[in-house]
């Protein structure tokens, strides 16, 4: 018989980057990066929407480009770097991504407003200064179902404007 | 997510061992956002999952003799950016920049593209059994068939949901395969099979094959003529090339039809022309009337507009799909009327 694959889903010990701290940790192959940092690292600002790679709530920034953790498997992430909305800004300073989303109401219930902020985040990182068409691209594939949508690309031109 | 075994194995050989010992229970793991779509939603079960990302060599794209090579692992976002590929195969830039969400295109992979399973929703449902999950009958016939072909459907309906294929057509790219028993390369327009072939997959890898490289030619190697432009980095190509795409939602959407145009020109003489459609058929479908009548045209000459309306030459519309005929007509009149006047 050729080496039977196992029915019970097995195990790793792996070592993940998140926000700056290295974390060894032992985690089923078949989970999510989401599931890691929600349920290990109780890091639960990135969201479970959908699950399917559509709402954009989990997003996170890995290898500084942003993804959707619910659609990366755990193992997948190797050495590189995640960072999630609580790697953001310091203990009682908020990121300027996320002081624009304050200042310009850029929320509305909060749920996608983590990932949002993610895409974001990474946009200014590449791009301090993105045309209004840049903006809609960065922030299209994270969905709002409050339809902020109009306080959101408000947030980031304001925070475009401010860097000017 | 039902729980499965993930393999990194750490060359390609290891990987196709592992792929052939137990090919009904293992599927091959390059980005995974189909993939592990196609798990969380039950359609695909496999027990042990193997990934590329440990292969050396698979990612990144390397000039070779005046055209390029694609690792599969490729993500699209890099396809995107790359400063050849925009110059110089412009259509295939544009296909990669409109795909999907930046989310996905960071993660997704040219492989991954061009092997991903069809969207046909009665296909993507947990509780159907159609025919290419190995039933007995294709839903969309007594159901909604908005998103489905016009074309070349036989049993089996969907329509290949790859954008990069249809960009990578007219360049007359080539796919290298790996396998058992070594590796070929094939023509881009080979790879791809329609039901009419196998109702149960998509394309021509065999159990443990999986897809390492593409080959984009350069001008030497496919008879689209002359070099008219120097690209970047000492890739010239002589095409002019524009890719358009029709979908519901502005972005992270499917086409309805997309199309690629590309031709080479000598003078003002169109050479050679290549154009191939996306959302119409279950593989990318070669539009030929409209290469042919375009062939030899002088540039001012061409009738876009009759162009597009050689593009089907035979729909077979379903009974919701209708729209996509002249959509199709239309978005090739756009085209080729955007080539013609200089892309």
């Amino acid at each position: 018989m050729p080496d039977a694959v196992p029915a019970a889903a097995t195990t790793a010990t792996i070592a993940l980057e998140v926000n700056g701290r290295v974390h060894r940790l032992t985690v089923r192959h078949h989970w999510s990066l989401l599931d890691v940092l929600r349920e290990q690292l109780d890091l639960t600002g990135a969201k479970r929407g959908c699950d399917r790679g559509e709402c954009g709530a989990c997003t996170v920034l890995l290898a500084s480009r942003p993804v959707y953790s619910c659609q990366v498997l755990a193992l997948q992430v190797g050495h590189r770097p995640v960072v999630t909305v609580e790697g953001l800004g310091e203990s009682n300073i908020l990121d300027p991504v996320q002081q624009a989303f304050l200042d310009n109401d850029g929320a509305q219930c909060g749920y996608c407003t983590p990932g949002f902020v993610m895409s974001a985040r990474a946009l200014l990182d590449d791009n301090p200064h993105p045309s209004d068409d840049e903006i809609r691209q960065a922030l299209a594939g994270n969905l709002c179902r409050c339809n902020a949508y109009g306080r959101i690309i408000q947030s980031m031109r304001a925070m475009r404007d401010a860097a000017r | 997510m039902q729980p499965f075994q993930y393999i990194e194995p750490k060359s390609l050989d290891e990987a196709v061992a592992l792929l052939a010992a137990q090919p009904g229970e293992t599927q091959l793991i390059a980005g995974g956002s189909d993939l592990l779509s196609e798990i969380k939603e039950g359609v695909a079960a496999p027990r042990r999952l193997v990934s590329l990302a440990g292969i050396p060599g698979l990612r990144g794209i390397r000039e070779t003799g005046g055209g390029l090579e694609l690792g599969a692992m490729t993500t699209i976002a890099e396809l995107a950016q790359h400063p050849a590929i925009r110059a110089c195969y412009t259509a295939l830039a544009q296909a990669a920049e409109e795909l999907a969400t930046p989310q996905i295109r960071n993660v997704g992979t040219l492989g991954g593209n061009l092997a991903q399973r069809p969207r046909c929703w009665y296909y993507r449902h947990p509780q159907t059994v159609c025919l290419k999950k190995g039933g007995d009958r294709c839903y969309a016939l007594a159901g909604v068939s908005k998103y489905l072909c016009v074309t070349g459907g036989d049993r089996c309906y969907i329509v290949h949901p790859s954008d990069t294929a249809v960009a990578l057509s007219v360049f007359d790219a080539r796919v290298e395969i790996a396998g058992p028993r070594g590796t070929r390369t094939m023509p881009i327009g080979e790879f791809f099979i329609g039901p009419g072939q196998d109702l149960l997959r998509e394309n021509g890898l065999e159990p443990g094959e999986l897809v390492t490289r593409v080959l984009l030619p350069g001008q030497d190697e496919i008879p689209l003529g002359p070099p008219l432009q120097r690209g970047v980095g000492g890739i010239s190509v002589p095409v002019r090339s524009l890719y358009l795409k029709a979908r519901e939602r502005e972005t992270g959407d499917f086409a309805l039809v997309s199309v690629a145009v590309a031709v080479a020109l000598e003078g003002d003489t169109i050479r050679q022309a290549r154009v191939c459609l996306g959302g119409v058929a279950p593989v990318p479908y070669r539009a030929r009337p409209v290469e042919e009548y375009l062939r030899g045209q002088q540039v001012a000459d061409v009738d876009a507009a009759h162009a597009g309306s050689l593009a089907l030459p035979n729909p077979r519309p379903m009974a919701d799909n209708g729209y996509k005929v002249p959509l199709t007509a239309n978005l090739v009149t756009r085209a080729v009327g955007e080539v013609m006047s200089g892309g």
